[in-house]
């Protein structure tokens, strides 16, 4: 027993040597026009060596260590939360006390903060969309972000040569991307898995590389500028208001501040988020979210039951894909710039981990972990260069504690009265 | 006259070069329990998945009242009123019992997204209606107590049941039962006896049914078909088919 441990231990330990030695052992500095090696300093390599030293023996005697520790409780959920008569009964004042706390906050705290919450919104809009799709409907979508590029891009070109308004280009961009869902669904939703996984996958840089090299209407990797915001009722957030516009700090007779247009846009996307939180709730309790999951567990009995398949998968791909198309739509008006930068795989990789962070198909786990995964790189952003690494260090604890997610729960089944 | 409600002529199903049912002809009338018996590896499925549409027959026709439905997609078929269940039970096993009924009934709801969004009259009304067959198919079937429970908790028997009423619950008019008595004990099959015989008389549906077990199927049968290495061997009444020589020479081997 202890020889097979001691033989995991070295290998752990030699595999954290590599690691930390390339990472943070050794670094590039430039020095005029050239770039040097340099060795890490001697406390670093003491601090090295001792976490190497910890590896090692947390692996030699982790018997004895999960001895000890199986002692203490593990947190469970339900003994925190309160009964399930009591949670039903709550729920719809919670929910009150959350909206006007989102809505009060925000009036209270520091523009960048509103400006984070704001990120973190979006994300939870693509977080609640691709839940759809993976979640609920079983199909795994890698190139989710696509349909994020394409609503953002049609509110920018739209509104860069037609002139037309954010709120006229909102449902624009949402069908937009729906139309795409629609058009990529249509030949691939046969495929199952990985090769389902792997069509998405193209799908997504298709669209990116398409956005980068159709230099004379996206302006390529320049991207697009000067998007307009959104305006309240045709009122104005900016200092000056345009050609025969008025702008709402005239209109209410009050001084500028620049917090107004970064509150508004928040706002906006409160609104967003909570009109998608109804009708995904909405879609779950009604027969085509009871569809979706019979499809995901048995597509030989929906099929001889009379279900049509392809309708229903593909009714899950474009009501995600739509949802994308607002959060992009959005995202577009509130950065005023977009360029294919930022709309990479990575996108999709993160919007995917908020997915299965939260637990597949739970609304309250994606928002939790949409949360996590905007706020916590701010957060970490003291710790500069290591900050990629917390971030990793978070996600293998995540699957060592909870593999199945923050809040992991189910579509709420219908029950017989 | 009495128009036949199945009527299978010359059906072929080839797999490469392997002919899997070969000139199979089945026919049923209103109100009729059928069999289709034959050894292992005969090609009874393989008939039951050519009917069902999940394969399209090679050659040959299959008329449901009167018309064509080979090669037509697998959903489409069970639409016009052929609903089969499998050889293994296939339940949405995480869903509870009356999800499942509901689930089967998705084409007869108000699927619209947006009557769904506002909660409209006749998407309530539909959504009650379902709720209503539900329940009364999951009582026909002895269920009802189990109603909110996951369809994977349920005995094996229960389980059974339970597909039975899944497809009920969408309104067939020709049900097709795969083997339903495998695994189940005496006391189970005598119930599923009786259930497929209340189908029959109360229900007024034909049943086509493939089945091992012999008492089973000598006793509620109308009309027996025999298959043996994918070519009908016989066919006729229970008694019959006892006393046909080329059957017990099939199942037996010759003396």
């Amino acid at each position: 027993m202890m020889r097979r441990n001691f033989y995991t231990a070295f290998f752990a330990a030699g595999i954290t040597l590599v690691l930390t030695c390339l990472m943070v052992g050794v670094k590039l500095t430039s020095e005029g026009t050239e770039l040097r090696v340099v060795g890490a300093t001697a406390t670093q390599w003491t601090w090295i060596f001792s976490g190497i030293a910890i590896v090692f023996l947390s692996q030699l005697f982790r018997d004895q260590i999960s001895a000890a520790t199986a002692g203490i409780p593990r947190p469970s959920l339900d003994k925190i939360l309160p009964a399930e008569s009591v949670r039903s009964r709550l729920k719809p004042w919670l929910i009150a006390a959350a909206i006007v706390g989102l809505i009060i906050w925000p009036f209270m705290v520091s523009r960048g903060a509103v400006d984070l919450a704001t990120l973190t919104l979006i994300y939870i809009m693509l977080g609640l969309g691709l839940n759809i799709v993976v979640g609920l409907a079983g199909l795994l979508d890698l190139g989710y972000v696509a349909f994020y590029a394409i609503g953002a891009y049609t509110y920018a070109l739209l509104s860069n040569y037609f002139g037309l308004s954010f709120w006229i280009c909102l449902p624009i961009a949402a069908i937009m991307a729906a139309i795409f869902g629609f058009l990529l669904g249509f030949p691939v939703l046969r495929l199952r898995g990985d090769y389902l996984a792997i069509v998405t996958l193209g799908f997504g840089e298709i669209i990116r590389i398409l956005l980068n090299n159709w230099t004379s209407i996206t302006g390529g990797p320049n991207g697009i500028s000067g998007i307009e915001k959104p305006t309240l009722f045709g009122l104005e957030f900016n200092r000056r208001a345009s050609e025969g516009g008025t702008t709402f700090h005239d209109f209410m007779g009050i001084d500028y501040s620049s917090s107004y247009k970064v509150i508004f846009l928040y706002l906006i996307a409160v609104v967003l988020v909570l009109a998608v939180l109804y009708v995904i709730n909405r879609l779950m309790r009604m027969p085509v979210g009871r569809a979706w999951e019979a499809l995901r567990e048995d597509e030989i009995a929906c099929r001889s039951l009379g279900l049509n398949r392809t309708v229903i998968k593909l009714s899950a791909f474009t009501i995600g894909a739509s949802t994308a198309g607002f959060a992009g739509c959005f995202f577009a008006a509130r950065q005023g710039f977009i360029s294919p930068e930022s709309f990479i795989f990575i996108e999709s990789a993160i919007i995917l981990a908020i997915v299965v962070l939260g637990g597949m198909g739970s609304q309250l786990g994606v928002i939790l972990a949409a949360i996590v995964m905007t706020i916590l790189p701010e957060l970490a952003r003291e710790f500069q260069e290591y900050r990629m690494l917390l971030f990793g260090l978070l996600m293998v604890l995540m699957m060592r504690w909870r593999p199945q997610g923050l809040l992991p729960s189910k579509r709420p089944h219908m029950e017989l009265k | 006259m009495s128009q036949l409600l199945l009527d299978v002529n010359a059906l072929t199903m080839r797999f490469g070069g392997l002919v899997a049912v070969n000139g199979v002809n089945l026919q049923i009338k209103n109100r009729q329990i059928v069999s289709v018996i034959g050894p292992n590896g005969a090609g009874k499925t393989t008939v039951f998945n050519c009917l069902s549409g999940f394969y399209i027959p090679s050659d040959g026709s299959v008329l449901f009242k009167g018309e064509q439905i080979a090669g037509l997609k697998d959903f489409r078929i069970s639409r016009k009123g052929l609903v089969r269940t499998f050889q293994h039970v296939r339940l949405f096993s995480s869903m509870t019992v009356i999800e499942n009924m509901l689930v089967a009934q998705h084409r007869h709801l108000n699927t619209n997204l947006l009557s769904g969004l506002l909660k409209t009259a006749s998407y309530r009304r539909l959504e009650q209606e379902s709720m209503d067959r539900a329940v009364y198919w999951l009582e026909q079937v002895n269920l009802l107590s189990f109603a909110n429970r996951e369809a994977g908790n349920l005995s094996y028997g229960q389980q059974r049941r339970l597909e039975i009423a899944r497809c009920m619950v969408t309104q067939p008019e020709l049900l097709l039962l795969d083997e339903p008595a495998a695994g189940l004990n005496p006391n189970e099959t005598k119930q599923l006896d009786e259930l497929i015989v209340r189908l029959r008389d109360e229900h007024e549906i034909s049943v086509l049914l493939i089945e091992h077990d012999m008492s089973l199927v000598m006793g509620i049968s109308d009309h027996i078909y025999v298959i043996a290495q994918g070519t009908p061997l016989a066919d006729g009444t229970p008694d019959e088919i006892k006393n046909n020589s080329d059957v017990i020479k099939a199942y037996l081997g010759e003396e």
